[in-house]
């Protein structure tokens, strides 16, 4: 079984965001990257899926010369080969971005494709479905589990209020999956090492014959949210702010 | 130029955020000076639809065909792209729920556009529409607009419009039934199941006390377990600290957890993604204790401490510990 992770690489979770001069975007100078965690939990579920049925998983990600990191961490977890999509994505719109993935995919030809639910910088969670729609592939969204059966598969859906439902396809198709459905692996040394050796093909979005052209939506400015409340902020050390606040809920808020 | 709310059922019960997807089309109507429609799918809506006829619109579409019974992406686009050919409204309005993720972005994509996903709210300038959402977990916003031409699709987040605010008047329901194939459905949709019953019902807690990946280990919830007791609360907690098993499923509060309204919710160490924050805003009064200034939780908060966690929740027991 062939499986494609599609991964993106964003700002670390627990970076301080600044907004650029521009106004339109973060000031990338001053954060590091990451995997997108949501992608982490598919490249796990592809592995694992791998581990139980063989095949081959091979990690995608469209991204600038910075994304070799997280390219590399995926190999060392134990990604067979990947591809490199070396292209600043600023100008794509969540359609054209998904246009260059589905290039690259289709030259391929896999049996699978997985992405993780969302992105945790832009938060469309469009990509995964934009993807099967351009690929001519069955889907679903939000997977908590996989199973092989006969020429398909069956999967487990997460619904809303703590409900499920199991969904059959045939393959080739493509799923989203949800975060948190099993514990990530670390690379081990013996998988950073051979990571070394594993195969990297790269691409420009030229070689895949696609290009941001006229987007459908355009991203006007980013800033800082407005507070919907004003919150009542106490300083102090934490015995003084801890009773201030103690003294607030009690005789301002009564809940106490 | 037109605005269709698409309206979420599942076995003949509503999905209430249609309802909130319902008056953001009446208000977006009114701001760009046209009128608002609604579609419902399913096999026989007629009940349904029934509800919509006294409410301010310019028709009630009832899409109906026995391949729209149990929902799936590739029915639902298809009958969805015959019904925009055919009405041709300029914008498209959808509750962002797990079914909308789920055929939203094929739907768009099957027509060469773009949606632009759970917009918390909206404004029109020079008769455009500029939509805003978040970015990064909810640290930053974003107006977005549209390019091209219509259609135009969104989805909308739970809570960011409110339902008591749809205007009544009369509706003609209108009969809708898409051409629709067996073989064009690649997928088969099984039962619906719940793993468990949920033996704590936290939407009954007066006080709430949760906890998100801020406490860093399983060995220090017992601290947080402390404060709860010590405010005669119960124990909630985010997604991320159910996900790894430190506190049951059922605790959890947020889109795909428990929905919860207490007099006192008080968030330790969340830092408030839009996935819990939709689970725990009609709380009366938020409280927040967080070490970064900037999380998404403070904009809820009626009350905060910027500081660490370990050295604030000791005292805060303590404090309570004398209040009472």
């Amino acid at each position: 079984m062939k499986i494609i992770v599609a991964i993106k690489q964003v700002p670390a979770r627990d970076s301080q965001l600044r907004i650029a001069a521009s106004g339109k975007w973060i000031e990338e100078s001053d954060v590091a990257y990451e995997i997108n965690e949501p992608d982490a939990y598919a490249l796990e579920a592809a592995l694992q899926l791998k581990e139980k049925n063989g095949g081959e998983v091979i990690a995608l990600c469209a991204a600038p010369e910075r994304a070799s990191q997280t390219i590399r961490e995926a190999l060392a977890k134990g990604a067979d080969r990947a591809l490199h999509i070396d292209e600043d994505m600023r100008a794509f719109d969540p359609l054209a971005a998904a246009r260059l993935l589905a290039a690259a995919i289709k030259a391929e030809s896999p049996d699978l494709v997985l992405t993780g639910l969302q992105s945790d910088d832009l938060g469309y969670g469009q990509t995964g479905v934009i993807l099967a729609e351009l690929l001519g592939l069955p889907h679903a969204t939000l997977i908590m589990q996989v199973e092989i059966q006969g020429a398909g598969i069956r999967v487990k859906r997460e619904l809303e209020d703590g409900w499920f439902q199991h969904v059959e396809m045939p393959l080739p198709a493509l799923l989203t999956i949800q975060s948190g459905i099993s514990k990530l692996r670390y690379a081990t040394l013996m998988g950073i090492k051979k990571a070394k050796t594993k195969e990297v093909k790269r691409f420009s979005a030229a070689d895949l014959g696609a290009a941001a052209g006229a987007p459908g939506i355009t991203l006007d400015r980013v800033y800082l949210p407005e507070r919907v409340k004003h919150t009542q902020l106490f300083e102090g050390t934490p015995k003084e702010a801890a009773a201030k606040l103690v003294e607030k809920l009690k005789f301002e808020a009564r809940v106490l | 130029m037109s605005i269709l709310a698409v309206m979420e059922q599942r076995g003949g019960v509503w999905n209430r955020m249609s309802f909130e997807t319902l008056a953001a089309a009446q208000q977006l109507a009114k701001d760009l000076n046209t009128t608002a429609s609604a579609a419902l799918l399913g096999d026989d809506v007629t009940a349904l639809a029934a509800d919509l006829q006294l409410k301010q619109l310019d028709k009630v579409y009832a899409v109906e065909h026995a391949l729209l019974k149990d929902y799936t992406p590739d029915a639902y686009t298809i009958a969805l792209r015959q019904l925009i050919e055919q009405a041709k409204p300029s914008l498209v309005v959808f509750p962002h729920s797990y079914q909308v993720r789920d055929f939203l972005p094929k739907l768009a994509t099957s027509l060469g556009k773009v949606a632009v996903s759970d917009v918390i709210a909206h404004r029109v300038e020079n008769g455009q529409v500029v939509l805003v959402r978040q970015l990064f977990q909810g640290k930053i916003s974003a107006d977005v607009r549209f390019a091209g031409d219509a259609p135009h699709f969104a989805s909308l987040q739970a809570g960011a419009y409110r339902a008591d605010q749809i205007v009544e008047g009369s509706a003609p329901v209108e009969k809708f039934t898409p051409r629709i194939e067996a073989s064009d459905i690649r997928t088969k949709p099984l039962e619906l199941f719940r793993e468990s019953q949920r033996a704590v019902d936290l939407s009954a807690a007066s006080i709430i006390v949760s906890v998100g990946r801020g406490i860093k280990e399983a060995d220090n919830i017992p601290l947080v377990q402390k404060l709860a007791d010590a405010l005669g609360g119960e124990l909630a907690a985010s997604r991320p600290i159910c996900d790894a098993g430190w506190l049951p499923m059922e605790r959890q509060v947020g889109s795909s957890g428990q929905t919860v309204a207490p007099k006192m919710y008080m968030a330790i160490g969340i830092s408030g993604a839009i996935q819990h924050l939709v689970g725990m805003k009609g709380s009366r009064i938020v409280v927040a204790i967080n070490k970064d200034a900037n999380a998404p939780i403070f904009e809820v908060a009626d009350y905060g401490i910027v500081g660490d966690l370990f050295q604030i929740v000791p005292e805060l027991i303590e404090a309570v510990k004398k209040a009472k």
